[in-house]
């Protein structure tokens, strides 16, 4: 049996004398409401325990795919946390709330038509220059990523470095939700990382000369000769197909070269 | 947080026979692997599709006779969601040329190429577009582009080999000869793949591979490769529309026998919608989430085989569905992490699999359903697991993920993997240098749906495309060719089907008769009313919830 008295955290003690008495049920505050949870639970898993079937806020359960950002508050303290829900161990006494959706600026570019500058993030992102170097999108990224520092970054033009810097970007949105300049983090961390694959980083030339080969048909007769095998052939040819040590170095070559 | 004490003192026999792994793998001498016959013994023997009770013969539809995981048999013999006398066709709420079903990479990739055939497309999702199993994986992807090594040639071995020889030979043929161009395809729109200053690419061996052909971007090479193709379907939104939280239910035809679209289920408002297509892709990846045999999963939380259900009642067949694969490597400790992948690369990279006593029992480059098979063995059978601290009868093994830095330099296991090293480190876990305690988790769907290269089925209009499909990885897949399979037939299928719809005439009336036929033959093997499917999303609900929700009515899972 439960009071009402359930806005009210509770105190340390009696979290202690509840752990022991009922396995490890903790409280928690979803939304505000209060809700008793098993202590190993992550705060997804806890929604559910709580009764909640999922829809928004629930992608990969892996960490990876930004659908569960939430923020909490501990009791006493001003500070926000910032986690995925997926992968945020329940804490006694958190408030929390996830932010499954915040609405971004989004600019629709052609990439073929622009070049890898400021000039061309100023102009699908004015807001950039807007940003007064607060830091708290640093400090309200789960993925402890600089944050602020790739947005200079962007600022100066250095985009591979935007790039690199968000490169673990998982797209939640937090940063974009806190940013007092209206930013949106995220969607520059994007274009900054396409517009490096495509112009900064050089291009894989033994790619397009494999794209060329394949395209001249070199292949269409050992891979027929194949398809085509029985069963005791291609099992051979499997079995005796040369391997590429582990150490071996880039440009190890194999001793059969008829079919590269 | 951390490792239990228990635990750590543990990892320090695993320590102990560290250095000399370590050089022995600098030696390249490599664990035995092995041979083709003793493969076939090991997985008979341990691999969990071979246990007894494990599959059923289905009793209706077009592979009636074939047997498979109970899981699937079941949402394969159910009813569908909506009684067709209820499903109002005449007025149709979207109309676009290509309906893509599923935002995931294959979806994308097909959104992409049929829109470059002139087509107007829709793509209709579960839950966020991008929200799907491409997003999560994490190793890489293969293909043959280092001439001077490798070529489509060796792919299609190893690809066949993976599998058994049982694969489709046009589906793999197909495959390994489109892969450079899906590599270049990926470059051209930004995608970053990691490589050297002259850009030449970096590539790995994968489990099963005879050249090092995994081209990867960190552990994120799914999510990139994801986030990139959706960016630019977002570019293109005036002929790409997006649906989102509003998963398939039903297909749709003409009356005629071609594919005219699909009923729609908005999980929000609860509504259904009409969409008439002149074509559709199917695309609605794995099944992870029906969790088959009980096991736990690394897929996302959409993976519940709807494709595989809605294309079935339509009338395409299935093939090497009964084959399920378990990622030999899933987190089993700590229990908040339980189940989640840990990619193959980090074997990639050099580090072992070992037992309790730091032995090492199995070469780490197996084909999955061989190293998995070989893990279950060790902690079953042979006794030498490491028991999961807080679940009495449970086991693991350790993934020896320092090797990593020992074998190619300081900071290599943070630089290379960035994601499960901030994952882990949440939990006090560094693991650059101490091991992980990993088992066997469900992980792919290995069979699907029977398509041809260019993903037509019999239906015409109906094309399929990724995990939904089967033939190409025959009964188990090997790494880095999932990623390379979506990106294949997704791009194939989006321009079969555009092509297509450009040429189909106007699409007339539309009738859902294919399903009151599947009823009809459910009925006659006395197949009630009690299941319904697709799944749409898996049941995680609290029964102590559920029997005070006095009121709620469940159809499936779903409120």
């Amino acid at each position: 049996m439960a009071t009402a008295e359930q806005i009210q955290t509770v105190p340390e003690e009696q979290i202690q004398a509840q752990m022991a008495e009922r396995t490890d049920l903790i409280p928690i505050f979803i939304m505000g409401k209060r809700y008793d949870v098993p202590s190993t639970l992550t705060i997804q898993k806890a929604f559910e325990f709580a009764g909640y079937q999922l829809i928004r806020g629930c992608g990969c359960r892996g960490g990876i795919c930004g659908a569960c950002a939430t923020v909490y508050r501990m009791p006493g303290s001003p500070k926000i946390h910032v986690g995925l829900a997926c992968q945020t161990v329940v804490q006694p006494n958190m408030y929390l709330a996830m932010v499954p959706f915040f609405p971004a600026n989004r600019a629709a570019y052609q990439l073929e038509e622009i070049k890898p500058d400021v000039k061309t993030l100023l102009k699908y992102y004015p807001e950039l220059a807007k940003c007064m170097g607060c830091n708290t999108c640093t400090k309200s990224c789960p993925m402890d990523l600089p944050v602020m520092e790739y947005i200079s970054a962007a600022l100066r033009g250095d985009i591979e470095k935007v790039a690199e810097l968000s490169f673990p970007c998982v797209m939640c949105g937090i940063c974009t939700s806190r940013c007092p300049a209206e930013l949106s983090q995220y969607n520059i961390g994007m274009l900054c990382r396409r517009l490096t694959g495509r112009y900064i980083w050089p291009k894989a030339v033994h790619l397009q000369e494999m794209v060329a080969k394949i395209q001249s048909g070199r292949y269409q007769e050992p891979l027929k000769k194949l398809m085509t095998a029985d069963l005791q052939t291609l099992r051979k040819l499997y079995v005796e197909r040369e391997m590429e040590p582990h150490a071996a170095e880039e440009m190890w070559t194999p001793q059969e070269k008829q079919y590269l | 947080m951390g490792y239990t004490p228990e635990l750590i003192e543990l990892i320090k026999k695993v320590e102990k026979t560290r250095p000399e792994r370590v050089e022995r793998k600098k030696a390249s001498l490599e664990f035995p692997a092995l041979t083709l016959d003793e493969r076939q013994a090991r997985l008979e023997k341990y691999h969990p599709d071979y246990r007894p009770g494990g599959l059923r013969e289905l009793k209706v539809g077009p592979s009636k006779g074939y047997a498979l995981a109970l899981e699937f048999a079941d949402i394969l013999e159910s009813r569908s969601r909506v009684d067709p006398d209820k499903i109002d066709l005449n007025e149709v709420h979207y109309e676009t040329d290509v309906l893509v079903i599923g935002g995931g990479g294959a979806g994308t990739a097909a959104a992409l190429i049929a829109q470059e055939q002139g087509a107007s497309v829709i793509i209709c999702t579960k839950l966020r577009h991008g929200d799907a199993n491409t997003m999560m994986a994490e190793g890489g992807i293969q293909a043959a582009t280092k001439g001077w090594k490798d070529s489509p040639y060796y792919h299609y071995l190893d690809v066949m080999g993976g599998g058994h020889f049982e694969n489709d030979p046009e589906l793999v043929n197909t495959m390994v000869s489109e892969a450079p161009k899906v590599i270049a395809w990926l470059e051209s729109l930004g995608c970053m793949f990691g490589k050297t200053d002259d850009g030449t690419l970096f590539t790995l061996h994968g489990a099963g591979t005879c050249r090092k052909r995994m081209h990867y971007a960190g552990d994120m090479t799914g999510a990139e490769i994801m986030r990139t193709i959706r960016d630019e379907a977002r570019n293109r939104v005036k002929d790409i529309g997006v649906l989102e939280f509003s998963p398939a239910i039903e297909l749709l035809t003409d009356g005629k026998g071609r594919c005219s679209g699909a009923v729609l289920y908005n999980l929000e408002t609860e509504e259904y919608f009409i969409v008439k297509a002149k074509s559709v892709v199917m695309a609605t990846g794995g099944s992870g989430r029906l969790h088959v045999q009980g096991f736990m999963t690394t897929n996302h939380y959409g993976a519940t085989g709807d494709g595989v259900v809605m294309g079935y009642r339509l009338g395409v067949g299935v093939r090497f569905l009964h084959a399920t694969q378990y990622h030999p490597t899933g987190a089993v400790f700590p229990e908040q992490a339980e189940g989640l992948l840990i990619t193959e690369k980090v074997r990639g990279a050099g580090a072992n699999i070992v037992n309790i006593d730091g032995e090492q029992f199995v070469f780490e480059r197996e084909p999955r359903d061989i190293e998995s098979a070989s893990i279950i063995r060790e902690c079953t059978t042979v006794g030498k697991g490491i028991p999961v601290p807080g679940q009495p009868g449970k086991f693991g093994v350790w993934l020896d993920s320092p090797m990593i830095d020992l074998l190619e330099g300081e900071g290599v296991v943070e630089k290379e993997f960035p994601a499960k090293f901030i994952l882990y480190k949440r939990y006090g876990i560094d693991i650059s240098k101490v091991p992980m305690l990993v088992y066997p988790t469900l992980h792919y769907q290995n069979g699907g749906l029977a398509y041809k290269p260019d993903g037509s089925t019999p239906v015409p209009g109906f094309y399929v495309a990724g995990e939904v499909g089967g033939g190409v990885h025959g009964a188990n897949r090997l790494m880095g060719n999932s990623l390379l399979d979506i990106m294949v037939f997704g791009r194939l299928a989006g321009e079969a089907a555009g092509k297509f719809a450009k040429e189909r005439d106007a699409v007339g009336e539309l009738s859902v008769d294919h399903v009151r036929r599947f009823h009809k033959e459910l009925e006659e093997v006395g197949i009630g009313k009690e299941r319904v499917s697709p799944v749409v999303l898996p049941d995680y609900g609290n029964p102590d919830v559920k029997k005070r929700q006095w009121t709620t009515t469940y159809v499936g899972t779903l409120r």
